[in-house]
């Protein structure tokens, strides 16, 4: 069958039951209760939650063959907690887990692979996957196929029962021996801890991993003593050298400095640029640049923000002590300078994912965004965005929370290069399509800014750019122009198998991603 | 004069014809000038497929609002004859020579490149050329190179050879280059064409280069040649013409104007002669106001 943004899509893919996308705003929750496997406890005065080893508590929190575990990406490449725990897992010879992180996965040593190959794991639901995993998965690694979710979907399907955890291991930079434990103190602080709340609050057993105890109460308490059944501490939770990592250096390249300054004058010359807006610029190099020029603009016309939402960096955070915004929303630090402002400046909050960017809760932030910047690694020319796959259809990142900015926030930015290296990026296709382009504003490219003429805010966009003066282009001229500087690129040959679906935020499927021909 | 076409060449940028990627990406700033270099920027290895990708880039993919250059070898180099061969058959609108330090030079590439032109059949005598003054000798003969042939349509000054071979020490102020950077100017002006700067080399001092782009458009340059992309806009935005200078410019040719219906031979202003020279600037002046996005027509005078 087909779904809204013309993708063929089988309706059923192994045990998975497909339900075909239907358009970014036409979904809505089933109507029942949440679901949840948390259960009430009981401990007394002078119970002890310490457990000497991760195996220990694994077999304190009864894990069994195909249950469901799950992580938080809080330590990024430096983390080490997902080897640690597979490898203990491994060695009680548990099997045929689900192995569910809050992110992409790319831990390196041990390899994902391993324990897939091994039979320890035998399906992931993650935003992304790349690297070794990424290449072994396109290559038909796993039986089942990998589900790739949002940000937002994430909770979205814990709560709907459709990723029901077992055991959530949460790694923690500074915990107490009772559990209250956060990503913000410690030598390994990474800051937000905002991607595992919705896993404590919901899993059935929570495991809190740290290297740094404290003593009792952990504070501040980013996890709450409540949900947590065990403690373990361990030699070393990751590699300090990448969890605190400082900040991400402004890029030099020009051309992405052009494309950011251009996605900042689009932002400047909309109307809803005026005190107390709120945007959303992401990480990127593009990202960061874009910040850093978003800054300048608010400077010079005396303009303040209300709130910066989401992955926080050192740049949004330099915003926020020259006073350029009121409140820093956090679901994630992206670099050390991001990770200490939390825990130094009142203004600058964690919070928790499903509050970021949940589509169906009773309110998610994104969806009091003006300005969502994102970034791709190729758009069509109906606007749908791929972040996923690369040119030559290697798995490249994960979903992260892009289609959900780009659905929440009034003007979503994408900004990407037209051609990279000698393959195009505006096309005619979208290799995978992970964002609806019915959620995307604006393009911006180094070659010219295109407006999407079916998006619901294009005629005010089209009127406030022309107004100042800036160049608009259609995204058709950008597809030719991309392809007459490279060439056609002969398309990626698959075979039938769906080896990732790819779920739009509100759990129907957008695109699936097919084993590669060798 | 008048009838000479205006190209604005506020900045220049060199791309490398041995970085497919750079050639590509280059076509998307905000440079007027955009040069495909065989020169410096190619290793001797890789001189005949940056030629061809350089001849291809141009004949296929030319941008279309950009002054576009080919900057051939060294004029004593063996690379020369095939630079020209490929580079003329390319059609840009100009061909940079490197280290051009006597008239007689520029003749002989003028008359080699007039050969190929009648060969393969393309207009005589389009093609036009910028000489680069990278030398003491250079600068000494300045004068003649500029009415060397009247294919040449600017002079561009080169700090960096140049102050090799004054001996002197290269620094940000200039001084050392002062003296050349007048001279060639000098020269640009009395024979009508354009003069471009040198390169500001520091790509992360934006100050210096702010500063040494102020002191560029005081002293006359028209335009002046970036080392890097970052360095375009703000070259730009201080060739942009002030609102008194496009008033200015306005005024002239509307003086001219009145002077061509009224069968005028002679058109004065303010009681004084405007001659070609005034009245092509006055038509730069405009394009790059034009070029900078301000609209000048209707703009009271």
């Amino acid at each position: 069958m087909k779904n809204a943004v013309g993708r063929e899509i089988p309706e059923k893919i192994g045990r998975y039951v497909v339900k075909p996308y239907t358009g970014a705003y036409t979904e809505s929750p089933s109507g029942e209760p949440v679901h949840t496997l948390r259960t009430a406890g009981k401990h007394v005065s002078g119970d002890c939650k310490m457990l000497p080893s991760i195996e220990e508590a694994v077999k304190a929190a009864g894990l069994k063959d195909g249950m469901t575990i799950s992580f938080h990406h809080s330590f990024r490449e430096g983390d080490e907690i997902v080897g640690q725990v597979l490898t203990a897992i491994r060695a009680l010879g548990i099997r045929h887990l689900r192995f569910a992180p809050s992110a992409v996965v790319n831990i390196k040593n041990p390899s994902i692979v391993d324990f897939v190959k091994d039979g320890t794991i035998d399906r992931i639901e993650a935003s992304g996957i790349r690297g070794e995993l990424g290449d072994a998965v396109l290559e038909g690694l796993m039986e089942e196929p990998v589900i790739l979710r949002t940000h937002g979907s994430r909770p979205r399907a814990i709560e709907a029962g459709e990723l029901m955890i077992d055991v959530a291991f949460i790694g923690a930079a500074a915990a107490d021996e009772y559990g209250n434990a956060t990503g913000q103190i410690g030598p390994n602080a990474c800051g937000s801890l905002g991607y595992s709340f919705v896993d404590v609050s919901n899993a059935a057993k929570v495991i809190v991993i740290t290297d740094y105890l404290v003593d009792y109460p952990c504070n501040p308490a980013s996890i709450s003593q409540q949900y947590v059944d065990y403690v373990v501490k361990v030699d070393r939770i990751g590699d300090p050298d990448k969890i605190g990592k400082g900040a991400a250096r402004m890029t030099k390249n020009p051309r992405d400095l052009m494309i950011a300054e251009r996605a900042a004058d689009v932002m400047a010359a909309s109307r809803l640029f005026k005190d107390n807006f709120s945007f959303q610029t992401g990480a990127g190099a593009i990202s960061i640049a874009c910040t850093n020029y978003l800054a300048e603009r608010m400077e010079a016309r005396g303009v303040k923000a209300s709130f910066a939402l989401g992955g926080i960096t050192a740049a949004i955070v330099d915003m926020y002590k020259k006073g350029l915004v009121r409140v820093l929303e956090c679901s994630q630090c992206f670099d050390a300078v991001a990770a200490r402002a939390i825990v130094e400046e009142p203004g600058i909050v964690e919070i928790d994912n499903a509050v970021y960017s949940n589509p169906f809760s009773k309110g998610s932030m994104l969806d009091k965004l003006n300005f969502g910047v994102l970034a791709a690694l190729e758009v069509d020319t109906d606007f749908n965005v791929n972040i996923l796959t690369g040119s030559s259809g290697e798995m490249m990142g994960g979903l992260g929370g892009g289609p959900d900015v780009a659905a929440g926030s009034d003007i979503s930015i994408v900004c990407l290069p037209v051609v990279r290296g000698r393959t195009p990026s505006v096309t005619k296709r979208v290799f995978t399509c992970c964002t609806p382009g019915e959620t995307v504003a604006a393009v911006v490219t180094e070659a010219g800014i295109a407006l999407n003429p079916a998006h619901k805010y294009y005629a005010e966009l089209k009127e406030d750019l022309e107004k100042a003066n800036m160049k608009l282009v259609t995204i058709q001229y950008l597809q030719e122009l991309a392809e007459s500087l490279t060439g056609v690129p002969a398309p990626i040959e698959t075979t039938d198998r769906v080896v990732c679906v790819v779920e739009y935020r509100d759990g129907t499927v957008i695109d699936v991603i097919r084993e590669i021909k060798k | 004069m008048a009838e000479k076409t205006i190209r604005l060449k506020r900045t220049s940028l060199y791309a490398s014809g041995s970085s497919p990627v750079n050639m590509i990406q280059a076509v998307f700033y905000n440079e007027d000038m955009l040069i495909y270099d065989l020169e410096d920027s190619v290793p001797a290895s890789e001189k005949d497929a940056a030629r061809f990708l350089v001849y291809n880039m141009v004949k296929n993919h030319r941008p279309k609002d950009k002054y576009v250059c080919i900057r051939v070898n060294g004029i004593y180099s063996e690379y020369l004859e095939e630079d020209l061969q490929a580079a003329v058959r390319a059609n840009p609108d100009a061909i940079r020579i490197p280290k051009v330090e006597y008239a007689r030079e520029v003749k002989n590439i003028s008359e080699r490149i007039g050969a190929i032109e009648k060969k393969i059949g393309l207009e005589e005598g389009k093609i036009e050329l910028i000489c680069n003054i990278e030398s003491y000798m250079g600068v000494i003969n300045a004068m003649e190179i500029a009415h060397s042939d009247p294919r040449v349509v600017a002079m561009a000054v080169s700090a960096e050879d140049l102050t090799a071979s004054l001996k002197a020490q290269r620094t940000k102020k200039g001084l050392e280059v002062f003296y050349a950077r007048n001279a060639v100017l000098m020269a640009c002006r009395a024979a009508g064409i354009d003069a471009l700067d040198i390169v500001f080399s520091d790509i992360n001092d934006k100050e210096g280069l702010m500063e040494d782009t102020a002191l560029a458009k005081n002293l006359g340059f028209d335009g002046k040649t970036c080392i890097h992309p970052r360095q375009i806009d703000t070259v730009n935005s201080y060739f942009t013409p002030s609102t008194k200078e496009i008033k200015y410019a306005l005024r002239v040719l509307a003086a001219v104007e009145e002077g061509k219906k009224n069968h005028k031979g002679a058109v004065t202003l303010d009681g004084g002669m405007i001659d070609k020279p005034m009245e092509f600037r006055a038509l730069t002046t405009l394009a790059q106001a034009e070029a900078a996005g301000i609209h000048v027509k209707g703009m009271v005078m």
